[in-house]
């Protein structure tokens, strides 16, 4: 008997605000999370767009009086803030979150020995490193700090909020680029199913809005950088005038927990994870096949693993990172789809909040376990004149409210690496 | 108060987010402060800094407390 994983609890530190609800009406309401980059100057970069966290001291348009404004001092002291770069604090405060949502906080030896923790995170802390390389090309190596380490390492994440909420199982993390979030779901819920722990604190984590970042980006052509006056529009996946990604930061934790366990203490139960695929395009560092064929096999390949008739998905949060990848992705979809494309529904929440690289798959994944709680599919918005020729709704501007059962979440990173995710409402 | 003893204060006061009462001469950063092995070394760094000076690794591990900083640095300033 396979061990069921069912979603229990939802953490979110998103460009449209600090906490799942927030985020998801203002996603719901169309709004965007992208402004002018506040975190530097952004003078010679041909970018100078991103979808940043609104936070306390004024960063991405936050404020000390604007609702859903993240801030830090609520959950870390200076002292411990100084230690961590900002994707574990990100990571921190949402798993917090979700960790509080699911009413999980487990205190015997037994229960904090089957909760484990599983984050991931792109590129880490990428703004200390560069910080600290500065640093010490100019002042030697006696000056660099003894948090340097701790505060960058990907695995960290895992490690700070094991250690803060008492979690001794499995602690693991997942670095795959942009489909870090979305692994990091999938490996864990496999945690659960082969019985490694009952109960996994699992996601992604990104903070790379920082000067190294942007250029790094902008040097590979990925970056949106014809909507520098006009920010909100400039995140428009499909659209005929998409020319990049707009960078976002944050993190995304989920509760996931064995059925039977979420039963037993009366859990509140989001979704249940019923499917998931991984794969390798074996093609190119940056650009995905041009036929589509390593998304295509991991939509397969999660469809085969929950034994799950793809006409049967409802909803698709694509990958669709406003890039001319969109077009490719979606005919990759349709074909999965089959007959179903005809009536299919996709939208790219990227549109609203940019993408996250390691903590996308994350976020994305809640949002499609809050479609399924909410039955509506999010929009796609700047979707003002579609390139793609499709018999899909994009679901351009407005949400849908429709019947949703069954969701797939699309995942792909640099290196050509697919992770598909199948969540689906709990059949009892 | 000694002028060395006060910039030591804010340094430790600042670094470990410690209440200004507690950081008397007498305090143990790690048993009064609540400082653990490697923020003894950011301190330590930090005094550095400060006062410009070098404290070698072999002298910072018997600075256990604030005075102990305050008598070292003391030492240093007067060679």
């Amino acid at each position: 008997m396979v061990r069921r994983v069912v979603i229990t609890g939802l953490g979110l530190v998103s460009p449209l605000g600090n906490g799942v609800e927030i985020s998801w009406k203002r996603l719901l309401e169309g709004k965007s999370g992208a402004g002018p980059i506040t975190a530097f100057d952004t003078t010679d970069y041909a970018c100078t767009v991103a979808c940043e966290v609104p936070t306390v001291d004024g960063r991405g348009g936050g404020g000390p009086d604007i609702e859903g404004s993240f801030d830090p001092s609520a959950v870390l002291s200076n002292k411990e803030r100084r230690k961590v770069d900002d994707f574990i604090l990100y990571a921190i405060a949402a798993a917090d979150e979700a960790l509080n949502d699911a009413n999980w906080h487990p205190e015997s030896d037994e229960d904090q020995e089957r909760t484990g923790t599983l984050i991931g995170s792109g590129i880490g802390g990428l703004g200390i490193i560069a910080d600290t390389a500065l640093e010490l090309r100019d002042k030697g190596p006696k000056r660099i700090s003894p948090f340097f380490i701790p505060s960058s390492l990907i695995n960290l994440a895992s490690g700070q909020v094991s250690i803060r909420h008492g979690l001794k199982g499995p602690n693991h993390s997942v670095v795959t680029a942009c489909a870090t979030g979305a692994h990091a779901i999938g490996d864990a819920a496999r945690l659960i199913m082969f019985g490694d722990a009952d109960v996994m604190v699992a996601g992604g984590a990104e903070s790379a809005i920082v000067p190294v970042g942007i250029a790094g980006f902008i040097a590979c052509r990925a970056l949106c950088t014809a909507f520098n006056d006009a920010p909100e529009k400039a995140s428009r996946p499909y659209d005929k005038d998409r020319d990049g990604f707009v960078m976002g930061e944050g993190a995304g934790i989920v509760v996931l927990e064995e059925y039977e366990h979420a039963k037993a203490r009366g859990a509140k139960i989001y979704a249940e994870v019923l499917g998931y695929g991984l794969t390798g395009d074996a093609y190119h560092i940056t650009a995905p096949s041009e036929t589509g064929d390593g998304g295509y096999r991991a939509m397969v390949a999660a469809a085969k693993n929950g034994n799950i008739d793809p006409a049967t998905i409802d909803y698709v949060n694509s990958h669709g990172t406003s890039t001319m990848a969109d077009g490719i992705e979606l005919k990759a979809i349709e074909k999965f789809l089959g007959e179903r494309a005809a009536t299919g529904t996709v939208s790219s929440t990227k549109s609203a909040i940019g993408h996250l690289l390691g903590g996308a798959g994350a976020v994305e994944a809640i949002f499609c376990t809050l479609a399924i709680r909410d039955q509506i599919a999010p929009p796609t918005i700047n979707l003002d004149n579609p390139d793609v020729d499709t018999p899909i709704d994009l679901v351009p501007h407005k949400a849908k409210p429709m019947k949703i059962k069954r969701v797939l979440s699309n995942s792909f990173g640099f290196g050509g690496t697919n992770a598909a995710l199948i969540l689906g409402a709990v059949d009892e | 108060m000694s002028e060395v003893l006060e910039r030591v204060r804010k340094i430790v006061i600042d670094h470990l987010d410690a209440d200004p009462d507690k950081v008397t001469e007498k305090a143990s950063f790690i048993d009064d402060l609540e400082a653990d092995s490697l923020d003894i070394v950011e301190l330590v760094m930090a005094f550095e800094e400060e006062f410009d000076i070098e404290i070698p690794d072999d002298s910072a591990e018997h600075i256990l407390t604030v005075g102990d900083a305050v008598a070292y640095i003391d030492g240093k300033l007067k060679s």
